[in-house]
């Protein structure tokens, strides 16, 4: 019989699942560990992994990982890669991680054009403290630190990371997907596969933001939430392609 | 170049120890009194094929180092004071991770900002931490540019045979001195690290290296295994001098470059037919505790001489446990006691006692 579904090679078998219901990170794990499988690089990747909800990466992918502190995978994974050149070396980290607690280690990474790839998962919220405003917290979204809606008179704006990173020289791939529907999820995969081609490729550092939910933290639904991601995030957080520099080298 | 005696600078003599202990990969962020070491390194390992990255903060500097180490290669970072200050949360969780990392602070003043002139007020930042939690860290101090070599290569050597944190303690002084010295061969085994560093999930379960800490049980047992690790490492590597102690009836102390003085202000005392000895600890973490305290049971006074406000005191204090008098000759920070000081001192504490006796 023709097998045509299994548990990526990436991934522990048996894994207990620990995210809430609806949350994306269970999609952009299994992403992940579908490409590491699809590029033949599981046994030679090491990661970074970050602090937040996505610390447990280590629960479910089947690579060897190392913790670094909040906001420091960055600065871990450029030392893993510094000592380790031959080697596959990414970061899975929420918003708060990349963007405002380490936005330094993530900047300078991607200005020194580490040959390493990172993903940035983007729910604008702090998931694991049970929901506050963070980095990438939208206009008007109420949070438990912004109990009226982010206004930009007292809490000011969201990062736009993918955008951000773009402008970065040694960023060699920069780009903003979703999870929301089968046909994002297909051009997330793209992305992931991409972000980790650039750094096999020696070109430069491969970026890809992930738009996730975080339904528990967001009071909604599963499909609620996915919802809001279709019709109001992408409002703020366009999604797309910001820098290719493989198309310039075609 | 061996074994040629070269007049080098105490800042040079570690970068280039470093570099033959082995280091593979330097990363650090550029402070005074300290800045040759990334300097010196920042051409020679790019020379040598190896990693060096001027870090965008400390706080990136020693995170790079525990990547780099994860991956079971020696790697290093150095710095100065109120920056080393930066890195406490990464060495508590280099020692509860049991990673390698080795860090030069070469001792500028504090509190705050401080200023470039030498001190000694990072005795209780190293020995007990600035980070969080129970954990301990090897602590080394060198008193010449000759040891500011050979306990660069110890300390290389004992973080990757325990696994475990270290630092080489030095100062201003000995950072911009320049001495004569001889680099000899990295004198210590290679350490295998193939059965827990990273090198990708190949043909072997996959590892992860981490703190977090989410049953209570693991965790105690975890803790207790790193108290356990740092009682060997005191029994087999506690390291101390000393000198004429076995007939002097005051014994000064001091650590790092301050041991200079004392030595001379002994033989001045001496000269004087005070019996005078010195006692040094050259690991301050783990102190020689037990031997202080063999050498206080024998009725034998210590006065320690430091350049803080009495940092390593406690420490002799807490040894010496009320079996003799214990006495402290310091000033905060900058022009270092001088030997005419620690001999007017001594002499005034002996007077002091003297007059307390009768």
């Amino acid at each position: 019989m023709q097998q045509v579904f299994s548990i990526p090679k990436s991934m522990k078998e048996n894994f207990r699942y620990t995210f809430c219901p609806g949350c994306d990170h269970g999609i952009a794990i299994r992403l992940v560990g579908e490409v590491l499988d699809e590029l033949g690089i599981r046994e030679k990747t090491i990661s970074s992994t970050s602090i937040g909800c996505s610390v447990f990466i280590y629960d479910f992918l089947n690579i060897d990982c190392v913790e670094a502190p909040h906001g420091r995978a960055m600065a871990s994974a450029t030392g893993v890669k510094r000592a380790q050149p031959d080697k596959v070396v990414f970061t899975y980290q929420g918003d708060g991680d990349f963007a405002s607690i380490g936005l330094a280690e993530s900047l300078h990474a991607g200005l020194r054009g580490e040959k390493i790839t990172a993903f940035m998962l983007n729910n604008t919220t702090y998931g694991m403290t049970g929901g506050q405003s963070g980095p990438t917290t939208m206009m008007g979204q109420i949070t438990t630190t912004t109990p009226t809606g982010r206004n930009k008179e007292y809490f000011g704006y969201p990062i736009k990371m993918a955008e951000h990173y773009a402008l970065c020289d040694g960023v060699a791939y920069s780009a903003r997907v979703a999870l929301d529907s089968v046909p994002h999820i297909n051009e997330a995969k793209k992305a992931i596969k991409k972000a980790f081609q650039v750094q096999l490729d020696g070109l430069g550092l491969g970026f890809v933001e992930i738009l996730s939910t975080c339904p528990t933290n967001w009071h909604m639904t599963p499909e609620q939430a996915h919802e809001r991601v279709r019709t109001e995030m992408v409002e703020t957080f366009h999604l797309g392609v910001f820098k290719d520099i493989t198309s310039e080298v075609k | 170049m061996e074994n040629e005696k070269v007049l080098i600078k105490g800042n040079y003599a570690i970068a280039q120890a470093a570099v033959n202990a082995g280091c593979q990969c330097y990363f650090g962020y550029p402070i005074t009194p300290q800045t040759e070491i990334g300097e010196y390194l920042s051409g020679k390992m790019q020379e040598l094929g190896r990693g060096y990255v001027c870090a965008e903060s400390e706080l990136a500097a020693i995170n790079m180092v525990m990547g780099a180490v994860s991956t079971g290669v020696k790697a290093m970072t150095s710095s100065s004071s109120c920056a080393v200050a930066l890195m406490q949360e990464a060495l508590s969780y280099a020692a509860s991770d049991e990673l390698p990392v080795v860090l030069v602070n070469v001792m500028r003043t504090g509190p705050g900002l401080g200023y470039i002139y030498p001190a000694q007020g990072d005795y209780n930042q190293s020995v007990y931490g600035g980070g969080n939690g129970d954990y301990k860290i090897i602590v080394l101090a060198p008193s010449t540019v000759q040891e500011c070599i050979d306990y660069m290569y110890k300390a290389f050597y004992l973080a990757h045979k325990y696994r475990n944190p270290a630092i080489l303690l030095a100062d201003g002084l000995l950072g911009q001195m320049m001495e004569p010295a001889t680099f000899g061969k990295y004198p210590y085994p290679e350490i295998d690290h193939s059965s827990w560093a990273l090198s990708g999930a190949k043909g072997r379960e996959a590892r992860a290296i981490y703190s977090c800490a989410r049953e209570e049980k693991k965790q105690i047992q975890h803790i207790n295994n790193l108290f356990k690790k740092f009682e060997v490492i005191a029994k087999n590597e506690t390291e101390w001098e000393e000198f004429m102690t076995e007939d002097a009836d005051i014994i000064l102390t001091a650590f790092g470059s301050m041991t200079r003085n004392i030595k001379a202000a002994m033989k001045v005392l001496r000269q004087k037919g005070i019996k005078v000895g010195c006692f040094r600890p050259i690991t301050l973490s783990p102190f020689p505790y037990d031997r202080i305290s063999e050498l206080a049971k024998d009725g034998k006074d210590f006065i320690v001489v430091e350049m803080n406000m009495g940092q390593m005191f406690k420490d002799v204090k807490y040894a010496v446990n009320g079996k003799s008098q214990t006495s402290l000759v310091n000033r905060a920070c900058g022009e270092w006691l001088s030997v005419e000081e620690i001999v007017s001192s001594v002499e005034k504490i002996m007077e002091k006692s003297y007059a307390a006796s009768i």
